[in-house]
C-alpha cells in the first residue's frame, strides 16, 4: 500500500460512527476482541524520519534490526527487562486504562497491550518461548505484528494509570515507549509526533511558530491585558532576565491555555520579577518522551539549558503542562543538567504553579474571589503531574498545590469522585502523542470515563467548569467536552482563574475594589 | 513402605539439578537486573523523597500488596491466602533441612499444618478467576494455569501426607540432611511424596525461567524502588554519560 492510501485509509475510519456516540459512556467490562484495530494514525513519510535519524523505509532485514534494537533496549533500560518478565497475568490493571474502558478491545488492557510485545520478547530472548512458543504465548515477529504493534502503541497515551494498580508497579507507558522506538528504528514512525519533533528542531517549538509572530502575539496580549487592567505588564522575549519561562507553545495561542499565559504574566508583574520567553526555546512540550527516544528527548532538553545560558537566568519555570512538567521535573537534570549556574536557592526546574503558590502563601498577591463567583469548579489531575513527578517538598504536593491556588481564587469548589482522581486520575484521552485529528474516535472513546466523572459532579454539585495544567488536557477537552453537553470553554487554565481575579496594583479592578469596600464600610456606619 | 536404591539415584541427582538451574538461575536474574540500569527517574508518584521511605514503600509491597489492594480486592484475598501460607509452609519446611530445628520453625508448625490448605484455597481462587473472569482468561497462557496446577499439586500432595495418608518424615529428613552432607540415605518410596517432591523440583527449574521471577524482580522495579529526588540529585546512567562524552569530544 502506498503511503496516499495508507492515509487515505486511515482517514476515512478517522470519522466517528454515529452510534459509537450513542454507545453507553462507560463500558462493557467484557473485551470485545478486535474492538478497536480499525483506528489508526497516519504513519510518519520518509522525510520526517530521517531527521530524527531513524530510516525512512522500511528496511529488508526489518526483523533483524527491529529485534536488534529491542535487545538494546532490554540492555540499556532496566524497566523495559523487568516488566517483560516479572507480570503474572495477575489481571489487576485489565480494567485501568481508559482505552479499555472506552473501546472493550481487550489489546487496550495494560497487560494485553504489553503482551504484544512480550509474546515476541519471548519467542526470540527466552528458554521457554524458544522451545515451547505455544505454551507461554510466544509468537514471530512478523508483518502482521508489526502493524499490529502500530495501531495499539498508539492506542496508549502512556498515562501509567496501570502502573498504580500493579503489585509490581508495571508500568506499559515504558513498553509502549520502547515499542515506539523499535517502529522507529525500522521506519515505521508516528507522522504526528515525528513531524512535531522536527519542527522543535527548526523553528523552536511544536507549532512552528517563528520569532516574529511570537513577538507580535505577545505585544496584542500586552495591549490586552492593558485594556482590561489600565496596568501595562510586560511579556518579554528574549530579554536578558532573572527568570525563564518555558510554556508549552499552545499557550501562544491556543484556548484556554493563553489565558493561562496571561495570568502567568500577571502573576510575575505583581511579584515584580524580571522574566523573559525564549524564542530559541519557545516549547516546553518534549515529544522525544513520547516515542522513547532518549537521543531526541535529550536534544529538545538541551535547548532549554542553552537558553537559559544564553539569556543568563537564575531560574527556570515551566508553564501549564502535563508531560513537560514530567519532562522538566524528572528529566531535565538528568538530560541536561547539571544547572549549577543557576541559582541554588531554587529547585531547578520550578513549575509556574510552585511559584504562584509561595507567592499566596507570603501574602503577595491580592485577589478579588469573587471574580470567579460565576463558576463552580473541578479540577482535572494531569497524568504526568499526578504519577510522574511532583511540587512542592513533599510526595502529593502535586495535588494539594494547583487546588490550593483555585481555592484561593474561586469560591466553589468541589472533587470529582474518588478513584477518578489524584494519582487514580483518568487521562483526558489525548495524552502520549495521541493528539491528532486521525485519532479522533480513539481520543473521544477514551476521553469518555473522563467525561462521565465530570457529568457526576455537574449532577450532584452544579460544577459547571473544570480547570486543568495541561496543554494537552486542555485541547483535548475543548474538541471531547461539546460532544457530552459542555461549552467548548468549560474547560479552563488554572493561570485563568488566577488571571480573573488577581488585583494588580493600580489596576482599574484596584480602584473598582476599594471603592466598593469604600461603600461597604459606609454603608456599615 | 519400601526403599528403593534407583528412586533414591534419580532424586538426589533431580534434587542437585534443580537447586543448582534454581539457585544459580536466580542469582544470574538477580545480576541481569542489578547490571542494566535505569536510566531516567520513573517511580510512580506520590513516592517517597527518601531512602528510608523507598524501603517502607517496598516493605509494603512486598509483605501487603499495597497496589494490589488499591487495584482489585478479590486478587488480593486470594494472593494473600497463597502468599502468606506460602512462607510459612516455606518456614515449616526447614525442618527437613536444619538439624536441630530452630524455635521459630517449630513455632510456626502448627500453622503450617493448616496453611497448606489456605493455600490450596488461594491458588483454587486464583484459577477460578483465571477460568470465569473473561479479561484474565484472555491474558491468560496454557504456561498460567499450568504454573497454578503445579502448586495445586503440590499443594495437595502435600496435604495428603499430613492429613490422609502420613509418610516416613524422620526418612524423608535423613533423605535431604544426606543430600547437603553428600552421604545419600534411602529416600522413603510413597507415591504421595513423590509426587510432591517430583512437583517441587519442577517449581524449582522452572523458577529462573518464568514469571516466578516476579519474586526477586519486585526489589528491582525502578517504578517502586526509586526515591523521588530527581531536582535535588542529578541521576545519570553509565551510556548515558558516555553518550554526553561522545558528543563533547
Ligand atoms: C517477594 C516475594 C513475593 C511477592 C511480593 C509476590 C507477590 C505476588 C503478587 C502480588 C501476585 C499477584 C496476585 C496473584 O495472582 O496471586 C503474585 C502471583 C503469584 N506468585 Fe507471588 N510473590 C512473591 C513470591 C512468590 C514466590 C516465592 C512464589 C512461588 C514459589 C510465588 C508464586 C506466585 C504465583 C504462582 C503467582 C501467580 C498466581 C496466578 O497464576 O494467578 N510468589 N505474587
Ligand atoms: S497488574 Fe501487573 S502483574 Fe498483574 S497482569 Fe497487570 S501488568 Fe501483569
Ligand atoms: S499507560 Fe495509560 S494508556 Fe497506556 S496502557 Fe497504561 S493505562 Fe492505558
Amino acid at each position: 500500500m502506498s503511503e496516499l492510501e495508507k492515509n487515505a485509509e486511515a482517514a476515512e475510519v478517522a470519522e466517528v460512527p454515529e452510534e459509537a456516540l450513542n454507545e453507553p459512556l462507560y463500558f462493557d467490562m467484557e473485551p470485545k476482541d478486535g474492538a478497536s484495530a480499525h483506528i489508526r494514525s497516519f504513519p510518519a513519510v520518509e522525510e520526517f524520519q530521517e531527521q530524527l535519524g531513524y530510516p525512512g523505509e522500511r528496511p529488508e532485514n526489518w526483523q533483524e534490526v527491529a529485534l536488534a534494537k529491542m535487545d538494546e533496549l532490554r540492555g540499556k533500560f532496566r524497566s523495559f527487562r523487568l516488566f517483560l518478565d516479572i507480570c503474572v497475568k495477575c489481571g489487576a490493571c485489565t480494567d485501568k486504562c481508559h482505552y479499555y474502558m472506552g473501546t472493550s478491545d481487550p489489546k487496550n488492557m495494560p497487560v494485553g497491550r504489553q503482551d504484544l510485545l512480550r509474546s515476541v520478547y519471548r519467542r526470540y530472548f527466552t528458554l521457554p518461548g524458544k522451545w515451547f512458543p505455544s505454551l507461554v504465548g510466544a509468537r514471530e515477529l512478523t508483518e502482521e505484528v508489526l502493524d499490529e504493534w502500530y495501531t495499539y502503541y498508539f492506542q496508549c497515551s502512556e498515562c501509567r494509570r496501570c502502573s498504580v494498580f500493579c503489585p509490581y508497579g508495571i508500568d506499559t507507558a515504558e513498553i509502549t515507549m520502547a515499542a515506539r522506538e523499535i517502529l522507529d528504528s525500522v521506519g515505521y514512525g508516528m507522522k504526528y509526533t515525528n513531524e512535531i519533533i522536527t519542527k522543535v528542531f527548526k523553528v523552536g517549538n511544536n507549532l512552528g511558530l517563528p520569532k516574529p509572530a511570537l513577538e507580535s502575539t505577545l505585544e496584542d496580549l500586552e495591549e490586552e491585558i492593558e485594556e482590561d487592567t489600565g496596568v501595562k505588564v510586560r511579556l518579554p522575549l528574549d530579554e536578558p532576565a532573572d527568570i525563564l519561562l518555558v510554556t508549552p507553545s499552545a499557550d501562544f495561542f491556543a484556548e484556554p491555555h493563553i489565558d493561562g499565559l496571561i495570568g502567568y504574566a500577571k502573576v510575575f508583574h505583581a511579584a515584580g520579577v524580571k522574566w523573559t520567553i525564549s524564542s530559541y526555546a519557545s516549547e516546553a512540550a518534549n515529544f522525544g518522551m513520547f516515542i522513547g527516544s532518549y537521543e531526541n528527548m535529550r536534544r529538545i532538553a538541551l535547548r532549554i539549558r542553552k537558553a537559559a545560558i544564553d539569556l543568563g537566568v537564575k531560574r527556570i519555570i515551566i508553564g501549564e503542562c502535563g508531560h513537560a512538567w514530567r519532562a522538566a521535573y524528572s528529566f531535565l537534570n538528568t538530560l541536561a543538567g547539571p544547572f549549577d549556574f543557576l541559582d541554588p536557592k531554587y529547585p531547578v526546574p520550578q513549575h509556574i504553579c510552585e511559584f504562584t503558590w509561595d507567592l499566596i502563601q507570603q501574602g503577595k498577591l491580592k485577589f478579588d474571589k469573587s471574580q470567579n463567583d460565576h463558576l463552580k469548579l473541578t479540577f482535572h489531575d494531569s497524568c504526568n503531574v499526578a504519577r510522574a513527578s511532583r511540587m512542592g517538598d513533599y510526595p502529593g504536593g502535586q495535588f494539594d498545590i494547583p487546588r490550593n491556588i483555585i481555592k484561593a481564587v474561586c469560591n466553589h469548589y468541589y472533587e470529582m469522585p474518588e478513584g477518578t482522581t489524584h494519582e487514580a486520575t483518568l487521562c483526558c484521552g489525548g495524552g502520549g502523542g495521541l493528539l491528532t485529528d486521525d485519532l479522533m474516535e480513539l481520543r473521544k472513546k477514551g476521553g469518555s470515563p473522563r467525561m462521565k466523572a465530570l457529568k457526576q459532579v455537574r449532577d450532584e454539585y452544579g460544577v459547571n467548569k473544570m480547570a486543568a495544567i495541561c496543554a494537552i488536557c486542555k485541547a483535548q477537552f475543548t474538541k471531547i467536552m461539546p460532544e457530552h453537553g459542555f461549552a467548548v470553554d468549560d474547560i479552563m487554565s488554572v493561570h485563568q482563574l488566577v488571571s480573573n481575579a488577581i488585583i494588580l496594583p493600580g489596576s482599574i479592578q484596584e480602584k473598582e475594589l476599594m471603592e466598593e469596600q469604600g461603600q461597604a464600610a459606609d454603608a456599615a456606619e | 513402605m519400601g526403599e528403593n536404591p534407583v528412586l533414591t539415584t534419580v532424586f538426589a541427582l533431580l534434587y542437585y539439578v534443580a537447586f543448582a538451574i534454581f539457585a544459580g538461575g536466580i542469582a544470574y536474574r538477580i545480576y541481569e537486573y542489578a547490571r542494566t540500569p535505569a536510566p531516567l527517574k520513573i517511580p510512580t508518584t506520590p513516592a517517597p523523597t527518601t531512602r528510608a521511605g523507598v524501603v517502607w514503600r517496598m516493605f509494603k509491597e512486598v509483605l501487603f500488596f499495597e497496589s494490589l489492594w488499591k487495584g482489585n480486592k478479590w486478587i488480593w484475598i486470594f494472593a494473600q491466602l497463597f502468599h502468606a501460607s506460602l512462607w510459612l509452609i516455606l518456614i515449616r519446611h526447614a525442618r527437613y533441612f536444619i538439624d536441630p530445628v530452630p524455635t521459630l520453625v517449630t513455632l510456626a508448625q502448627p500453622f503450617g499444618k493448616y496453611a497448606a490448605i489456605t493455600f490450596v484455597l488461594g491458588a483454587l481462587g486464583l484459577l477460578a478467576r483465571r477460568i470465569f473472569v473473561p479479561r484474565v482468561r484472555y491474558i491468560s497462557a496454557p504456561s498460567d494455569y499450568l504454573m497454578l496446577l503445579m502448586f495445586l499439586g503440590i499443594g495437595i500432595s502435600g496435604i495428603s501426607m499430613t492429613f490422609v495418608s502420613p509418610v516416613d518424615v524422620v526418612g524423608v529428613k535423613a533423605f535431604f540432611l544426606g543430600l547437603i552432607t553428600f552421604n545419600w540415605q534411602p529416600l522413603p518410596s510413597s507415591p504421595n511424596l513423590l509426587i510432591h517432591l517430583g512437583l517441587v523440583a519442577l517449581w524449582m527449574i522452572i523458577f529462573p525461567f518464568s514469571k516466578l521471577l516476579h519474586a526477586p524482580g519486585v526489589f528491582f522495579s525502578p517504578t517502586r524502588n526509586q526515591v523521588d529526588n530527581p531536582r535535588e540529585k542529578r541521576h545519570v546512567a553509565a551510556w548515558a554519560l558516555e553518550l554526553e562524552r561522545k558528543e563533547s569530544a
